[in-house]
């Protein structure tokens, strides 16, 4: 017995599950709609992506550097925090509009509060938001889908979000029929950001995200349940002027936000609880941003709006203490 | 049955149970080492004092420790032979603690016994008989079973509960137990139930062992006796969660089961009770697990009480390689062994053995705030949180934070995929809050 034996207190076996694992898990839940993008998009699709990931891993190894730090490249949340960040910008963007979004999520949005774990707000929309209100222009020029497409003089079109938004601020009403329809809307063949158009991509990936227990189904499920529950009663209140809820699911940023964005979990609630009210809580400013808002879409600033809340669900919902009748408040 | 039908508690979860390497074996009977090591605390509370001398002879059964105390139990010599040493030797917590060395002589004779018949005993001679026999939990808390037979009279008993959960992984001993000595257990659970007056009986299996609660439940028909199947989910076999999946009952924050009118017996427990009450012999020898990735042939092994590590380990095969952990119990809530020369006792449940390529030694990285740890905590703790309480010193955030309520189950640092060391800090924590306390 001379060699040394490990002393520790229990326990002393674990999951196997680690937070690369996790980042890589949802990368490959993003690859169907990534995979669509570059169908859809070309190379264009494609370049917007590489910039992105590699400009994100690039700036997170730089801050690294110079905060004297290891590295942290291997965890898989710069590339990830890159892949969401393409797939929240226009198709076409330019190479600069790029790597400045990519400079902005990992310095502002992440680096600068500590790194991994420390950041309050998503570092993809940080950069995806403030990027669109420095360059509104850049910002929403939107590619119609010309899949396999080699270059860069795509014809642009108004995303369905958008068209509809331009006819009732026009006309008060919904425009006569929609360019798209839903068949469209369901594979990705309209206007819109990189990648949020084709909602089977989407789909296949939230499904992969909750079969493999990556995410749970709180925060998509409250997060889409109430924009489909207020989109619809402003729809039956006047159909003349609210899209149908069918129409608020498919286009836009929902799907994409509601799977993988406002479920980062360092940026949502801790309990399931918390989740609950903070996927509600999306719901309902997506909504209110879609139909009453100066932006077309909302679902970016209603994540970023209830991450800044989420410290604040953390402070006030626990979980029920074994053996205590009433909730410990904090 | 379907598994959502099933009993259980909330939180938990599921690691791989690895029974499978023992779960078909028969119980062995180990035979005697060359020395046995009877440290005088194999129980929690006072340690015993010895009362026999280096030199003496002593036979199996015999009284070599007293009891200091309520919350105390005798020791008994677990064989016949020489008390070679009274001293300081490595104890399975780590510590060099008093013990009683005894050499074998070989014959296994035991001391006069005195068999009674159980019915004929009140309920005041059933416990003293108990406590003279030297009964602990032996599920591995070691709790003298006497004190928890004696509640005080304003907390009446009206269940009791039998605990054959066995939710750690690798453990199968108390499901042979169950499944080879079901008569010696049902005794036992007899003796209890004439000791507490209860109206119910339950007995807690884990679904995951249908043999051992289809014979039970044959055994136990017309006895007022039910045995449920359970949840297979980890920590099942802890007190208060066991309780509630049983019973419906919720043990208060910060009391003891008693408080809900439930005791709690392991079912080894209660066949030890049986064979101390009925024949009279006291706790010398009890049934683990020898099992993990390292031993060659795991087995299930009755081994007399002192009995070395190094003597199990050889019975199953020995080992090729040093092992990079010792563990006494189960991987979830197990002690690691400084080494084999630590005798197994009467709390050890398992003995298992890792190389150091099972061992999680990942570094810890930051928390990225998953909630995995807040989802499976059985007691509804903010692991995380209390954590970084304790990094930061703040220990009466951690207290407010309920950090008491922790059962140490480990399902937080289990399912932490940043590998921060959650229950760890928990313990922490309950030791600077109690330290605080006593201070205060």
């Amino acid at each position: 017995m001379s060699e040394p034996v490990y002393i520790s207190s229990s326990p002393h076996i674990d999951s196997g599950a680690t937070t690369s694992k996790i980042m890589r898990n949802v990368i490959y839940s993003l690859l169907p709609a990534c995979a669509m993008a570059i169908y859809l998009f070309g190379l264009p699709g494609l370049r917007t992506l590489l910039l992105c990931t590699l400009g994100c891993m690039m700036f997170e190894a730089l801050c690294n550097k110079l905060g004297g730090k290891p590295g942290t490249l291997s965890d898989g949340s710069a590339a990830l925090t890159g892949i969401l960040l393409a797939l929240n910008l226009p198709p076409g963007s330019p190479w600069w509009l790029a790597l400045l979004g990519a400079a902005i999520a990992i310095v502002i949005g992440k680096q600068i509060y500590g790194g991994l774990g420390y950041n309050p707000f998503n570092p993809a929309l940080v950069a995806r938001v403030v990027l669109l209100i420095s360059f509104p222009v850049q910002m929403t020029i939107w590619a119609a889908p010309t899949p396999f497409s080699t270059g860069f003089d795509a014809v642009t079109a108004a995303t369905p979000l958008g068209e509809w938004k331009t006819a009732v601020m026009l006309t008060g009403k919904l425009p006569e029929n929609l360019s798209a329809g839903t068949l469209n809307y369901l594979t990705g063949n309209m206007p819109g950001s990189l990648g949020e158009v084709s909602a089977l991509a989407l789909l296949l990936g939230g499904l992969y995200l909750l079969v493999r227990k990556v995410i749970t189904w709180h925060i998509p499920v409250s997060f889409i349940g109430t924009t489909l529950l207020l989109s619809g009663i402003f729809w039956l209140v006047d159909p003349t002027r609210y899209p149908d809820p069918l129409f608020h699911f498919l286009t836009g940023g929902l799907l994409l936000g509601a799977f993988f964005m406002a479920t980062d979990m360092v940026t949502s609630p801790i309990t399931t609880k918390g989740m609950l009210i903070f996927g509600i809580g999306c719901g309902v400013l997506t909504v209110l941003i879609r139909l009453f808002g100066g932006y077309p879409e909302g679902v970016s600033f209603a994540i970023l709006l209830m991450n800044a809340v989420t410290p604040l669900i953390d402070r006030f919902v626990k979980p029920r203490v074994f053996g205590t009748m009433q909730e410990v408040k904090g | 049955m379907s598994s959502s039908a099933l009993k259980t508690f909330p939180g938990g979860l599921h690691p791989p149970d690895s029974k499978q390497a023992t779960a078909g074996k028969p119980i062995e009977l180990s035979p005697l080492p060359v020395e046995l090591i009877l440290p005088l605390s194999q129980h929690i509370g006072a340690p015993a004092e010895a009362c026999v001398e280096v030199g003496e002879f002593v036979l199996k059964g015999q009284m070599i420790g007293r009891a200091k105390g309520f919350v105390s139990v005798p020791i008994h010599a677990s064989t016949s032979g020489e008390v070679i040493a009274v001293e300081p030797r490595i104890h399975p917590s780590g510590r060099l603690l008093p013990s009683i060395v005894i050499k074998p002589d070989g014959e296994e004779s035991w001391c006069e016994l005195f068999p009674a018949d159980p019915e004929k005993l009140t309920a005041a001679e059933l416990i003293e008989r108990i406590l003279q026999a030297g009964i602990v939990g032996m599920g591995g808390a070691t709790f003298p079973t006497h004190v928890k037979l004696s509640p005080p009279d304003d907390k009446p008993i009206d269940t009791l509960i039998l605990n054959g959960v066995e939710c750690e992984p690798f453990l199968t001993a108390d499901h042979r137990l169950m499944l080879e000595a079901p008569k010696q257990i049902l005794a036992g659970i007899n003796i209890l139930r004439k000791i507490l007056q209860v109206e119910k009986t339950w007995i807690g299996i884990e679904a995951n062992k249908p043999d051992a609660i289809a014979l039970l439940q044959e055994l136990c028909a017309g006895t007022g006796i039910e045995v449920v199947p359970l949840a297979v989910k980890y920590p099942q076999g802890a007190e208060k969660q066991l309780i509630l999946a049983l019973t419906g009952r919720e043990v208060p924050s910060g009391s003891l089961p008693m408080e809900v009118g439930v005791v709690v017996q392991n079912v080894a427990t209660a066949a030890a009770i049986a064979t101390a009450v009925i024949e009279g012999k006291p706790l010398v020898d009890r049934v683990g697990t020898i099992s993990g990735p390292l031993i060659k042939k795991p087995k299930n092994l009755r081994f007399h009480c002192g009995t070395p590590l190094q003597h199990l380990v050889d019975l199953c095969g020995g080992i090729e390689h040093p092992p990079a952990k010792i563990l006494a119990g189960g991987p979830m809530m197990g002690q690691t062994q400084l080494t084999l020369e630590a005798p197994a006792t009467r709390g050890t449940s398992g003995l298992l053995l890792f190389a150091k390529e099972d061992l999680p030694l990942r570094p810890q990285t930051p928390c990225i705030r998953c909630g995995r740890c807040v989802q499976v905590c059985p007691a509804g703790l903010l692991p995380t949180t209390i954590a970084a309480y304790v990094r930061l010193d703040l220990i009466e955030a951690a207290e407010q934070t309920s950090a008491m309520d922790c059962i140490e189950c480990g399902c937080c640092s289990y399912s932490c995929p940043a590998a921060i060391p959650l229950v760890q800090s928990l313990r922490q924590a309950k030791g600077m809050i109690l330290e605080k306390r006593r201070g205060a």
